[in-house]
């Protein structure tokens, strides 16, 4: 029997692959790859609260399903915005490389 | 018989000063004849009541706090106040048409006149008013007038510099007026003169409370009439042009103090101790100004010092308990000394503006008239016989030899040095050889000038004589002792101007040398040095707090403070993305931590 916990530790993981691709991947393709993996692990975990959180009439509890799709969607555009932002970066930099693009500070 | 005529002796001139700042400023001529309009209508109003007897000004209610206070807006119509009307407008007159003359060219002429005129409002309000709220509020103005009237020509430091030692120096003595009317007012309930007369039982029977709102109130008048030790700022006051001398700083407004104090005398009586507080500073200050003004070299320092002590002479009188006495001075001594003044005025200009007595000489020859005026002047304040000096000073000689011997000595003394200082003043300015060359060129001033002085001679002339005098104020009754102090006043006059003469006839210098006289007695140095370690040491202890402790402990502190927790943030912002993930990640860890385990 798969229980809350073995989805939870499955969601955790993903995250924890998330966060490391953001934080050590150079490429900033990889690292939008990765936000959308932790985005993706928070919405696994989120079907999961719901799929375990019966109603009186056997129903699972809907408002964390109809939030995954709000993440989906908010995800798609963010992902289109990201992208756009990166082919405008490598249009002017020729590069994707995070290393290179560290001028934004005092 | 009410009549709008005493509303109208005080607001002419405030109207023509009004107009004059609002309109006609860049006028000059049409100015100065609105500000001389106004005082002649003032005199003619004032001889009209002064005529009329039985004229009253109506009275309004201006503040009322019901059973507290009520200061109403009123006019005093006695005697006193009638007399001085016309002194002070008449005067007042014969001064603004002086001033056509002697400010003829001046580029301030249209903001001279506007003061004049505020000057007049103010004075006549002074005269005028009949609670003390008025009469402090004018008394202000008054000094706010005379401030900017010596500082007339600001350009010059040193005409700035003695207009705000005259403002300040007479504050303070105000400071001890307002704590007195503030006094008299919480004893009795109230601030009209007429009304506190009744209620003086409530005071009389507490004489300490008592003699010290009487001394209190007098330090007003020692602060305006420039009685020792508040006497520093009349000497310097002499920077301002000539006719402000001759109207502010020796006729009208040193005279306020005098005339105030013979207003509340009713007060003053009741403490004996006051009394002999007010006679002993007058005699203190008048033998003090006749000595320092024996080593003075310029013109008008010298007629300065000499109201000094007569404005001394006029105070003992009030502390002597005569107000009879002391008016009958102060009405012969404005007109005598505003002839002095103008007549100095007159020498002053004709020399170009010189004002050393040393540089001057032979001028009888060339100011004959000028001369003669200025002859009236000098024997009418030394108390020569027939001209008005001698008949007041006398008086008050007579009275103080009947009331109080040391008094007498020294008024009798410092009427020697009077005729001394006088004569030495007349014998350099007038005989002797021109020495300098403006005082070789000089010539008669034109007849604007020349005209109120014949007016205030023949004015000084008859001022003593008891059938000219007699209708304007009660005169001191005479004594039987009235022969023989004459006899001494006059022994004393023709010693102090015998030396005189035998002394500075025909010399080219100074043959006397006393440091302490001609410092002053080094009270401006005193006065320095005092400053120097109370407000000064006040004032740099206030700078340090402000300084170190408000400026670079608070204010620069919390700068600094967000400066330096900024520069620490600085260092976490590196600009590169994967350091704020780390960071992120780490603050998520620790709220977790912190909110979830904890």
């Amino acid at each position: 029997m798969i229980t809350l916990g073995d989805y939870l530790i499955v969601s955790g993981i993903l995250f924890a692959i998330g966060f490391a691709g953001v934080m050590l991947r150079r490429n900033l393709i990889i690292i939008l790859m990765s936000l959308e993996l932790m985005l993706n692990a928070a919405n696994l975990s989120l079907i999961a609260f719901s799929r375990f959180r019966l109603q009186s009439g056997g129903l699972p509890d809907y408002n964390a399903q109809v939030f995954v799709f709000f993440i989906i969607t908010v995800a798609a555009a963010e992902v289109a915005v990201g992208l756009a932002i990166l082919v405008a970066l490598f249009r002017a930099r020729q590069t994707t490389d995070v290393k290179d693009i560290s001028q934004l500070r005092f | 018989m009410h009549s709008i005529l005493p509303w109208a002796v005080l607001l002419a001139p405030l109207v023509s000063a009004t107009v004059i700042t609002l309109f006609t400023l860049r006028w000059k001529t049409l100015s100065s004849f609105i500000s001389v309009a106004a005082v002649l209508v003032s005199f003619i109003c004032g001889c009209l009541i002064f005529a009329r007897p039985d004229i009253a000004a109506r009275r309004f209610i201006w503040i009322d706090v019901a059973g507290a206070l009520t200061v109403p807006l009123g006019l005093t119509l006695d005697q006193l106040s009638r007399m001085m009307l016309v002194l002070v407008s008449g005067i007042g007159a014969v001064i603004h048409i002086y001033s056509l003359g002697y400010m003829r060219d001046d580029e301030g002429k249209s903001r001279y006149f506007a003061a004049l005129s505020l000057f007049m409002f103010a004075m006549l309000g002074i005269v005028l008013a009949n609670n003390f709220v008025m009469l402090f509020i004018f008394w202000e103005l008054v000094g706010f007038t005379s401030y900017v009237l010596i500082g007339h020509w600001f350009y010059r430091d040193a005409a700035a510099a003695a207009a705000k030692k005259a403002f300040i120096t007479t504050r303070i003595g105000d400071f001890g007026f307002m704590i007195g009317i503030l006094m008299l007012w919480m004893a009795t309930g109230s601030v009209v003169f007429a009304e506190i007369a009744p209620r003086m039982s409530m005071l009389t029977t507490h004489p300490v409370f008592l003699t010290t709102t009487a001394v209190l109130i007098f330090c007003g008048a020692v602060g305006k009439s420039a009685q020792f030790p508040l006497h520093v700022w009349l000497p310097d006051a002499m920077e301002g042009p000539t006719p402000i001398s001759a109207l502010i700083h020796a006729a009208t407004m040193v005279a306020a103090g005098v005339y105030m104090l013979v207003r509340v005398f009713f007060i003053i009586q009741a403490s004996q101790i006051a009394l002999l507080v007010i006679a002993w500073i007058g005699a203190i200050t008048a033998v003090m100004a006749a000595l320092i003004a024996t080593q003075q070299n310029d013109i008008k320092r010298i007629l300065a010092y000499s109201t000094l002590s007569q404005l001394g002479y006029m105070v003992m009188a009030v502390g002597l308990a005569s107000n009879d006495a002391a008016m009958f001075h102060l009405f012969t001594h404005a007109f005598f000394k505003a002839l002095l003044f103008l007549s100095a005025g007159s020498v002053i200009v004709m020399l170009h503006h010189e004002q050393d007595i040393w540089k001057m000489g032979g001028l009888s020859r060339k100011l004959p008239i000028t001369f003669v005026t200025f002859g009236v002047g000098a024997l009418a304040l030394i108390g020569c016989p027939p001209f008005s000096g001698f008949f007041s000073k006398d008086a008050i000689l007579a009275l103080a030899y009947e009331h109080n011997t040391p008094i007498f000595a020294v008024g009798l003394f410092t009427a020697f040095l009077t005729a001394f200082y006088v004569i030495r003043l007349l014998v350099i300015v007038f005989f002797g050889k021109p020495r300098s060359e403006s005082a070789r060129e000089s010539g008669e001033s034109p007849p604007v000038m020349t005209g109120p002085l014949i007016v205030l001679a023949i004015l000084a002339t008859l001022g003593g004589f008891g059938f000219f005098a007699r209708n304007f104020l009660m005169l001191p009754i005479e004594k039987e002792v009235a022969t023989f102090v004459p006899a001494l006043a006059i022994v004393a006059l023709i010693l102090g101007s015998g030396l005189a003469i035998a002394l500075y006839s025909s010399r080219a210098s100074e043959p006397l040398d006393i440091e302490l006289l001609r410092h002053k007695f080094y009270f401006d140095e005193f006065y320095a040095w005092l400053i120097d370690w109370t407000q000064e040491l006040l004032a740099r202890i206030s700078a340090f707090v402000d300084r170190w402790i408000i400026d670079a402990g608070v204010v620069g502190g919390s700068s600094r403070g967000t400066w330096g927790i900024g520069a620490l943030l600085r260092l976490i912002q590196v600009g590169n993305l994967q350091a704020y993930v780390f960071l992120f990640g780490l603050g998520i860890v620790a709220l977790i931590y912190f909110a979830v385990l904890r």
